[in-house]
């Protein structure tokens, strides 16, 4: 035999050595690490998102408030961009080549997310959208996804609805469910009822070859997400009236809310100046955006929810009630009235009128002495100033005021109805009277109502003693709204308290302060108000319900610094009655005055109140 | 035990080894079905895809192997001189006529048909160097014996070099293992091992800290071995070798190297990362075979080979299809295959009474062992990329045939071994 047979031995060695040295590196790679796993997921997995549509707003009619339209926007995996046809693909989206460079790696510097779809162009216009389309197997890394846009077909409501916006990041950090480029509502009842209005995102993941197309779904769509449609909504909002207000508050600045004081739902929410909520919507968007947030008239701001006002005089009807209620008047008392309230040195002076005055005369004629008396006996009542006030608060309260409801939108400000503790840090405890705090006697002083508070307030009138939160939307796809909007809140006042006053409201369009706001046979019940403005001219303020015995609609009308209720407010809350109960407006002239009425401060009162 | 039929080939072959060879080859043409799989042409038997064509390559191997083995078994220790004239020349025909693909200058082409002659080359080579060696004049303990024994596969490997087919060159190497069975000193082996990983030192540590810590470990064997005088001029002899080796290499590198190549050697040894270039092929590579977990995605299943992320995945990465359908499973399964395969292959060679028949065997067993080691090394990041297949398993005529003929050359003279006196 060969004297080196032996070596067979080494040989084999050799051979069987690198066969395990391999298997040992072949079972760290395949079982060990997972890194490769995953890269093989990144190579040839996409995951396709399928953005379902928005849930589209009705109108309690049935009219679409807001409805979605088709957009395309251009996406890009920055990292599979590669050999592409630079100045092409510049020319067709109508930019230079720096633009492109300097777009591509600001993307790519994005943490995480060289390999994560990232948007490139927003919303294409129709024409790049469709030659893009044929050319897009020569841009391998781009694709064009559809999305949906928010279309306001009224150009209503914009501050009640709301806007959509991409979402940031402290939004996508608080909420993993969102994602870069992703929308939501940031508003509004977009904002409020972003869950149902948004739906489910679906996920399907598609396999992909290198040259990026696609292969089919990935094991037969196993780990797929269906997308969930948004849901509809109906607002409680009547587009028309919405509309008609709209148009009535041009070139005002102010509020109107009008509620169905049966159920609490707001017929129509304005908040003036206002803006077509068409502006916020897409790439015009930032753009609009910056321009109204630098307007001195504050077009975002929402009045109607968010504004304190003074309430003035339509705080008296309260502040009568409350008498009532406490018993230290009754429907004949008497008071009398010389010109004003006097009290040692203090004078709350009242205009000239027969005196004196009951307690319906008194609403008719907006007495000011009358409610002061009655305030002052209210907590004269009780042994310290302290807990009367603390009585008489309570029963404010009961009205809803001085405390969010809260509504079904993201603002709403809670007004001030001033406590005990804030008089007793103002004036020292104990060392105040009602003398000292009796402007709130009159609606004046420390008090804010909002303007949604304030048609709340003469709807928990004309329901006699009761109201439902207001909210702005009725239904959730046939589905009902929370139990808070349908359980009924109930104040302080027994319901035999709100005969006179009722009658005395009714009075007031009749016979007193309110007259313009007469409609023929319709009993329309109201009171005016005037808010003295430390800023300027004061506030014009009228609220009102109609009819007198089956109230179908009440209001609430702020116009800033125009003067009397009695001009302005009364007369626009009147027209608004109409057109909600006539669904047609006869008044033409007054109509037409209003309209065309431009009472937004002149430029250099702006400037000079800086 | 049945008397056997000496003169009936048919009897005497090893189905064994036959059986390995058509597993390996019908699990090659699976893969590469899978490897390069499409919906739209689902027919395995499709000959405008290339498993169709494998399954034309396979049933003319066949053919191929069937008439080997009715050559008669003197043939080859007879013609292997001739043969290896032949393909020489054939070799050097090829680099001044031949069809260049890919950058290599190593095709013949005859009509729409082309061939490899490098990969025929090699069963030319084994056949003269297994005449050589067992040629009972030729002293082995003579240096000069030695160097034509060297020769014999090193012309052939340079030939192919100048074809700008340094992988395949590099093949011929494995024949030192034949030497080394047949009596070269395993100083030799020793030497060459320590020569590679000198190499890889060299391209990693700076060239004089090398030489440095060569020194010092010089001085640490004369301090603690007790040497004799002869020895002591053996070792400062080594370090001056390992340290001029250590300089050529690092100037090989930085002078001699294209760019490209200096890429491809960073790249492998971690010093540059290059997802996209020059790593690309071994990174898809790894994805690939790193993917299939314990045991794989499944036959068809497999996304990166399928959708073409790897590269060259029917030829040089086939084994990434095994990789990723099959998983560490498959992995072990087909390893296993070519350790059995190569165990047996030695197993025969050993029992041959003829010394050329041992040398062929071993000749043959080295071959195979050495494209396994380099095509799946590089799969998985342990070789540098060079393009050579995988045997029995790789999409191609050229390789699947020039294997064909090496194994049967091999079956034939086992099959022989009876008719052969001592």
């Amino acid at each position: 035999m060969n004297v080196f047979s032996d070596r067979k031995y080494i040989i084999s060695f050799i051979f069987i050595g690198l066969i395990l040295i391999f298997l040992i590196r072949l079972f760290y790679i395949q079982v060990v690490d997972d890194r490769y796993k995953l890269a093989a997921n990144d190579n040839a997995l996409r995951h396709k998102i399928e953005y379902p549509e928005r849930g589209v707003i009705y109108d309690r009619n049935g009219d679409i408030l807001v409805y979605n339209e088709a957009a395309y926007d251009l996406m890009v995996i920055p990292r599979r961009v590669k050999n592409i046809d630079t100045l092409d693909f510049c020319r067709l989206l109508d930019i230079t080549k720096e633009e492109f460079i300097e777009k591509l790696t600001e993307l790519k510097k994005k943490k995480f997310s060289s390999f994560r779809p990232e948007v490139f162009e927003n919303e294409l216009s129709l024409e790049t959208y469709a030659t893009l389309q044929e050319k897009m197997y020569k841009f391998p890394g781009f694709f064009v996804q559809a999305r949906t846009l928010r279309k306001y077909p009224m150009k209503i409501g914009s501050h009640a609805l709301g806007y959509v916006g991409e979402v940031d990041d402290k939004i996508i950090k608080e909420n993993p469910y969102y994602r870069s480029g992703d929308n939501m509502g940031l508003s509004g009842v977009e904002k409020t009822y972003e869950g149902p209005l948004r739906g489910q995102r679906g996920v399907k993941i598609v396999m992909v070859d290198v040259y990026n197309r696609e292969k089919g779904s990935f094991e037969n769509g196993k780990y797929d997400t269906a997308s969930v449609l948004g849901k509809s909504l109906v607002s409680s909002i009547d587009g028309e009236l919405q509309q008609y207000g709209e148009r009535l508050m041009q070139n005002k600045i102010g509020a109107i809310v009008a509620i169905e004081p049966s159920s609490g739902e707001i017929l129509s929410l304005i908040s003036s100046p206002s803006y077509d909520p068409n502006l916020l919507v897409g790439r015009v968007k930032s753009k609009n955006y910056r321009k109204m947030l630098v307007d001195t008239l504050k077009p975002l701001y929402n009045r109607a929810t968010m504004a304190k006002y003074p309430p003035g005089s339509t705080f008296k009807l309260v502040n009568g009630l409350i008498g009532l209620q406490e018993g230290v008047i009754n429907e004949n008392t008497l008071f009398s009235c010389s010109r004003g309230f006097h009290y040692g040195g203090l004078t709350v002076g009242c205009h000239p009128h027969a005196s004196p005055v009951n307690l319906r005369f008194s609403i008719t004629t907006s007495c000011n002495s009358y409610y002061c008396n009655t305030f002052k006996n209210i907590i004269q009542k009780y042994s310290k100033t302290a807990i009367g006030f603390s009585v008489w608060r309570n029963h404010v309260l009961s009205f809803g005021l001085g405390n969010k409801f809260p509504i079904d939108l993201p603002q709403e400000s809670s007004g001030n109805v001033p406590t005990v503790k804030y008089f007793d840090r103002y004036h020292g405890a104990g060392r105040w009277s009602p003398i000292s705090v009796i402007s709130l006697a009159i609606g004046q002083g420390e008090m804010g109502v909002t303007p949604l508070q304030m048609a709340n307030y003469a709807a928990t009138i004309s329901n006699r003693g009761w109201f439902y939160r207001p909210h702005i939307i009725k239904s959730i796809e046939e589905g009902r709204i929370d139990t808070i909007y349908r359980t009924k809140q109930r104040t302080t006042i027994d319901r035999k308290y709100f005969i006179p006053i009722v009658e005395g409201m009714r009075n007031v369009v009749v016979a007193g302060t309110g007259r313009i706001a007469q409609l023929d046979s319709l009993t329309v019940c109201g009171k005016t108000g005037t808010a003295q403005n430390p800023h300027g001219k004061d506030h014009s303020i009228f609220i009102a319900f109609a009819p007198m015995d089956n109230p179908q609609i009440a209001i609430a009308v702020y116009v800033e610094n125009a003067g009397f209720g009695a001009t302005w407010a009364a007369p626009i809350a009147s027209l608004m009655i109409e057109k909600y109960l006539r669904r047609e407006v006869k008044r033409i002239e007054m109509e037409k005055r209003i309209v065309d009425a431009n009472l937004l401060p002149k430029k250099e009162d702006w400037i000079s109140k800086k | 035990m049945a008397i056997r039929n000496r003169e009936d080939v048919l009897q005497n072959i090893d189905w064994l080894l036959v059986l390995l060879y058509l597993v390996l080859v019908i699990m090659g043409w699976f893969n590469i079905y899978a490897a390069v799989y499409n919906e739209e042409y689902k027919n395995i038997f499709d000959t405008s895809q290339s498993y169709g064509m494998q399954l034309v390559w396979i049933v003319t191997s066949l053919s191929i192997a069937f008439m080997i083995l009715i050559i008669d078994g003197e043939f080859f220790p007879s013609f292997a001189y001739v043969l290896y004239g032949a393909f020489i020349l054939l070799l050097l025909f090829v680099i001044v006529a031949g069809v260049e693909v890919k950058g290599s200058r190593s095709w013949i082409g005859v009509g729409s048909f082309r061939i490899q002659p490098a990969e025929f080359a090699k069963f030319a080579t084994n056949l003269a160097l297994a005449k050589y060696l067992s040629n009972v004049n030729v002293n082995f303990e003579k240096l000069s014996t030695k160097l034509r024994a060297a020769a014999i596969f090193v012309i052939p490997a340079l030939i192919i070099i100048l074809q700008n087919e340094t992988g395949s060159a590099l093949v011929y190497g494995s024949f030192i293992l034949v030497l080394y069975r047949e009596g070269l000193s395993g100083n030799i082996l020793l030497i060459g091992v320590a020569m590679v990983i000198l190499f890889i030192a060299a391209l990693l540590v700076d060239e004089w800290i090398l030489i440095l810590v060569l020194g010092i470990i010089a001085a640490g064997s004369f301090l603690f071995i007790r040497l004799r005088r002869q020895n002591i001029l053996v070792v400062a002899g080594l370090l001056v070798g390992a340290a001029a080796f250590v300089h050529s290499v690092d100037y090989t590198f930085t002078n001699i190297l294209e760019p490209h190549q200096k890429k491809r050697i960073n790249v492998l040894l971690g010093k540059e990362i290059d997802p996209k270039g020059a790593g690309y092929n071994v990174n898809q590579s790894m994805i690939a075979i790193g993917s299939g977990g314990l045991i794989g995605k499944g036959y068809l299943n497999g996304t990166q080979t399928k959708y073409n992320y790897v590269p060259e995945q029917s030829t040089d990465f086939i084994f990434c299809t095994v990789g990723e359908e099959w998983g560490f499973a498959g992995s072990i399964l087909v390893l296993g295959l070519f350790v059995f395969l190569l165990l047996r292959i030695i197993f025969l060679a050993e029992r041959q009474r003829s010394s050329f028949s041992r040398i062929y065997g071993y000749g043959l067993a080295s071959i195979i062992f050495i494209h396994i080691a380099i095509n799946i090394g590089m799969t998985i990041g342990l070789a540098p990329v060079v393009g050579i297949p995988l045997p029995f398993f790789s999409y191609g005529g050229s390789s699947l045939w020039s294997f064909t003929i090496l194994t049967f050359i091999f079956v034939r003279l086992d099959a022989y071994r009876f008719q052969i006196l001592r």
